[in-house]
């Protein structure tokens, strides 16, 4: 590899070029799914192919191929530097980027077993067997598992000299019932929605899940929900289980301290953000109890966030960025760093493969748990009269992060500190820092999940992503509840 | 780019490594580039070029799939034994059909997609179009951010029955926010040929919502006559179309469970699949190789059918639901074998109103209205009652006495795209539009009544 490195580097370096950097990416996935008793889909595929950043003129360029011979490898160079000279026609400024000092590393995920050293008829038999459990319950009408693994080996180099070679095993799985009745369909997920619970782990990971034992009691809630109460509207305290309170990170937290969205680089697509500079270490974010970090570190535990170094050669770092509810710091990259009086990046900037250009990504935005013991039983039985919302449904939040809303697949009335009544279609809503503000109690470390989305979407051409969120369940006081269906 | 002839010559020897009883393989692949900016600067601009085979084997009713980008012997070699491998330890499933030796019915030639000069696009010619968007923006005094994109891509599939088809396309496309101190605006457009895409009026337009929407006042949230543009319609009709294929039905996960024949719609909503419509894109044929047939989905209100694959339309023969949900046949809309999906159809082609109105004449006839320009995250609530929400963004504004008054702060919707399609008070005719939730689709803009916005964010 590092031989079709230096044929790009040659090309470009010999022409003017202040800085390359480029990426080799050998990918390889399964996807297994069943639907109803059946195999759904059945799929394997690789994909190898380089990817060149060049930084020429103050202006970027970036060409991929996935042609490895020689003569492609320093076309695609040469291609990049005409991009970046071209890019150059249009710029207000020349591009900065903060000193890295290079490495040569080798670094894989850690894992116990390799999931493609397992068999297909073993991942499809779990999937079967769950499946049977999901449908044995009377009035289930849809039952879906998944399974997936990817294997993504990198070789990076760039001009200053960083020889980097990463091996990232991801593995995710879990299902979906769904129970149609009359005029309705209701749906429970396990052990999260939008495909399950995904790490940068082995075949552990599938072990751990505890999938077929849960799988009765999905069927089940997903069957008793068509005939629960429906969530009643107005103003609630809701206690939110680690998953949801997950996503709420990471739409709430995740996406606007992505220093690019700030600095208007995302306006045509993702949006902006409402944390402007001028908020960096005096916007009271939430109340005391929350603190949130940005922590690609192996010891933060194996996210899908989780690295040794970022796709421009910086090594994983943790950084605060709510600590004790005051608002301390962003995602940053080389290029960005230096708007925020930074010397160095944040080590955030992440492609969704070879012919994807590196942009700054969520790694693994946390809330760190409460420091006082305290179990979800525990913060139930301490709560008067509120509800209690488990996996998600619906997510939506507005281009600047300020108004989100997001639906629940179940959700329970708490009354006199217990579990009530089932209630359907739970949903919430409301304004980001106002939400964080109102947080009174974040459960214990026992009660803390580290949550992988897969699906992240940012970029154009769009680029999926995938990042991780740790958290345990936490109550939030007098929130909005119920606008889902309000006025429908 | 992958030529057919090239392709032909993959598939030989994909046939002769392989031991399997059938074999199809789906070509994919191309060259795109993207010029981006931002802050009136290009800060990315990118270029790929990539193509693959995606070998499905076949044996005794077993199927499975391997994909590479290596298209070399011993690549080939080593997807056909992983797509057999694969396929061997899988389960029989009885309703799998024999991979066609036809497309079946010929609907005749779709006009071309492909445009020299689209594909000869160079990134000089995208940073010169962007300087003029640039200079748009900096003669209002505004910022902006967007993209023009440029491609040429393939798609083709050839099986072991006889069974080829290929086809290529260019792509192009221009998007432009403008943004000012406390309001934006925006502006999408795509082709097939770039000639088609005028980036400078739509800088023009994209710069007068900004600076006409500055100092946004807020309004309370509640039920409103709206204005949707046709970016702002597509984004949320998207959501319903996956729901029109037969196995939704047959799997109960539908919001037409029990409604196809019912007239769901208002009287002056009509709508076809029609992949040979002049604006539309994308190929004729499906990921089995049918090819695609024009299709009424819905007749002046009433859902009037489906969407199969021909699997699906077996299966429904034989199913519960039979009777129920109008003709059943093979149309050419399934996707690519195995998925758990089944079929859509991704060619939406509304029909055009008795009496065409254009955005001026709807403004003019509302009393008390918003007109939105675009909508954002867009997600599902409520799955039969095709309950939606999100955000409009990028150019909100209130409407009163049939002029445009003033810009508002952005609204989050809770709506039902059953109420929506049956308030539609009037419509425009319909164009080709692109959002950013849904795929591209010919749609009008249109008035709807009793819109549900349920909340106002900060902007």
């Amino acid at each position: 590899m590092k031989q079709i490195a230096d044929w790009a580097l040659n090309v470009v370096m010999q022409r003017g070029t202040s800085y390359v950097d480029l990426r080799i990416v050998d990918d390889r996935s399964r996807a297994l799914a069943t639907k109803n008793g059946k195999i759904g889909s059945a799929s394997v595929s690789e994909s190898l192919g380089v990817g060149i950043r060049v930084l020429a003129d103050g202006a970027w360029g970036f060409s991929a191929s996935d042609d490895l011979s020689r003569a492609a490898v320093e076309a695609t160079a040469a291609r990049a530097l005409e991009i970046a000279k071209a890019s150059a026609r249009v710029k207000q400024h020349d591009v900065q980027l903060a000193p890295e000092k290079p490495v040569t590393a080798e670094w894989t995920s850690t894992y116990k077993i390799d999931p493609f050293t397992t068999s297909v008829e073993q991942n499809l038999d779990l999937l079967l067997k769950i499946d049977s459990e999901l449908r044995s319950v009377a009035g289930v009408t849809l039952a879906e598992t998944n399974m997936q693994f990817r294997r993504e080996e990198q070789w990076y180099f760039s001009s200053d000299g960083a020889n980097i070679h990463q091996t990232k095993f991801v593995t995710g799985a879990g299902y979906t019932a769904l129970a149609f009745a009359g005029t309705e369909i209701q749906k429970r997920s396990y052990p999260n929605s939008f495909g399950g619970q995904y790490q940068n782990r082995g075949y552990e990971l599938v072990e751990e899940l505890k999938l077929v034992e849960n799988a009765r009691r999905i069927g089940e809630e997903a069957v008793a929900l068509l005939k629960a109460d429906k969530c009643p509207e107005g103003k609630f305290d809701i206690i939110l289980d680690s998953s949801q309170l997950g996503l709420q990170i990471h739409e709430s937290v995740g996406h606007p301290i992505e220093l690019d969205r700030v600095l208007g680089m995302e306006a045509n697509f993702a949006g902006t953000s409402f944390l402007t500079l001028d908020k960096l270490r005096k916007l009271r974010y939430g109340s005391d109890l929350v603190n949130v970090v940005a922590d690609a570190r192996e010891q933060h535990g194996p996210g899908l966030g989780t690295f040794a170094y970022d796709d421009e050669g910086v090594p994983a770092q943790c950084t605060p960025i709510i600590t004790n509810g005051l608002f301390t710091g962003y995602l940053t990259s080389r290029e960005t760093a230096h708007t925020i009086g930074e010397n160095r990046s944040g080590g955030t900037l992440r492609a969704e493969n070879w012919n994807r250009l590196p942009i700054i990504r969520m790694t693994n935005i946390s809330i760190l748990p409460g420091e006082k013991p305290l179990s979800l039983e525990q913060l139930i039985a301490s709560t008067d009269h509120g509800i209690l919302m488990d996996t998600n449904k619906s997510w939506s939040i507005d281009d600047k992060r300020y108004n989100f809303q997001f639906g629940c697949e179940m959700g329970w009335e708490i009354k006199g500190g217990k579990r009530a009544r089932m209630l359907k279609n739970p949903s919430y809503s409301g304004i980001t820092t106002e939400f964080w503000n109102s947080m009174d109690a974040i459960c214990s470390r026992d009660e803390w999940t580290l949550w992988g989305t897969p699906n992240c979407g940012k970029g154009q051409p769009q680029q999926v992503m995938g990042t991780g969120h740790g958290a345990s369940p936490a109550r939030f006081r007098n929130i909005s509840v119920g606008s889902a269906y309000k006025g429908t | 780019m992958l030529k057919k002839t090239q392709a032909a010559d993959i598939f030989a020897r994909i046939k002769k490594y392989s031991t399997a009883d059938e074999v199809e393989a789906l070509f994919y692949g191309g060259r795109s580039a993207l010029t981006r900016f931002a802050n009136n600067t290009i800060h990315q601009n990118v270029e790929d070029e990539n193509y693959g085979v995606s070998v499905r084997t076949v044996f005794d009713g077993r199927t499975a799939r391997a994909t590479s980008n290596k298209l070399d012997d011993e690549s080939l070699k080593r997807v056909v034994q992983a797509s057999e491998t694969l396929a061997k330890v899988q389960h029989p499933d009885p309703d799998l059909l024999p991979v066609p030796a036809n497309g079946g019915k010929d609907n005749g030639p779709i006009p071309s997609r492909y445009f020299d000069a689209t594909a000869a696009v160079t990134p000089e010619q995208r940073a010169d179009a962007v300087k003029k968007i640039v200079g748009i923006a900096e003669k209002h005094k505004l910022t902006t951010a967007g993209i023009f994109s440029s491609g040429e891509s393939v798609e083709g599939i050839f099986n072991s029955r006889g069974r080829s088809d290929w086809h290529t396309q260019t792509s192009s496309e221009v998007s432009i926010t403008m943004l000012a101190g406390d309001s934006s605006g925006w502006q999408k457009a795509n082709s097939p040929n770039v000639a088609d895409i005028d980036a400078v009026t739509l800088a023009e337009i994209a710069a007068s919502k900004a600076f006409e929407s500055t100092n946004p006042r807020e309004i309370p949230a509640g039920k409103y006559t709206v204005i949707l543009e046709p970016a702002a319609v597509l984004d949320m009709a998207g959501f319903m179309f996956w729901d029109f294929g037969g196995l939704a039905i047959l799997d109960q996960r539908s919001f037409l469970n029990n409604r196809v024949g019912t007239k769901l719609f208002g009287e002056n909503i009509s709508i076809w699949d029609d992949v040979a419509h002049p604006l539309q894109s994308n190929s004729p044929f499906d990921g089995e190789g049918m090819r695609r047939q024009r299709v009424q989905l819905v007749e002046n209100g009433i859902v009037n059918r489906l969407v199969y694959a021909r699997a699906t339309a077996e299966k429904m023969k034989h199913s519960e639901y039979k009777d129920k949900v109008g003709p059943v046949e093979p149309t050419g809309h399934g996707f690519p074998i195995p998925n758990e999906m089944g079929e859509a159809p991704m060619n939406i082609v509304f029909g055009a109103p008795a009496e065409a109105k254009t955005i001026p004449e709807m403004i003019s006839s509302t009393e008390r209205g918003i007109l939105v320009t675009r909508l954002w995250y867009i997600r599902e609530v409520d799955p039969y009652e095709k309950i939606l929400t999100g955000m409009t963004r990028d150019g909100t504004f209130y409407v009163e006495d049939g002029k445009i008054r003033y810009g508002v702060r952005n609204f989050r919707f809770n709506e039902s795209l059953i109420h929506m399609l049956s308030n539609v008070e009037e419509m425009g005719t319909p164009v080709r539009a692109s959002g950013e939730e849904s795929f591209d689709m010919v749609v009008p803009a249109m008035k709807v009544n009793d819109f549900n916005f349920t909340e106002v964010t900060k902007f």
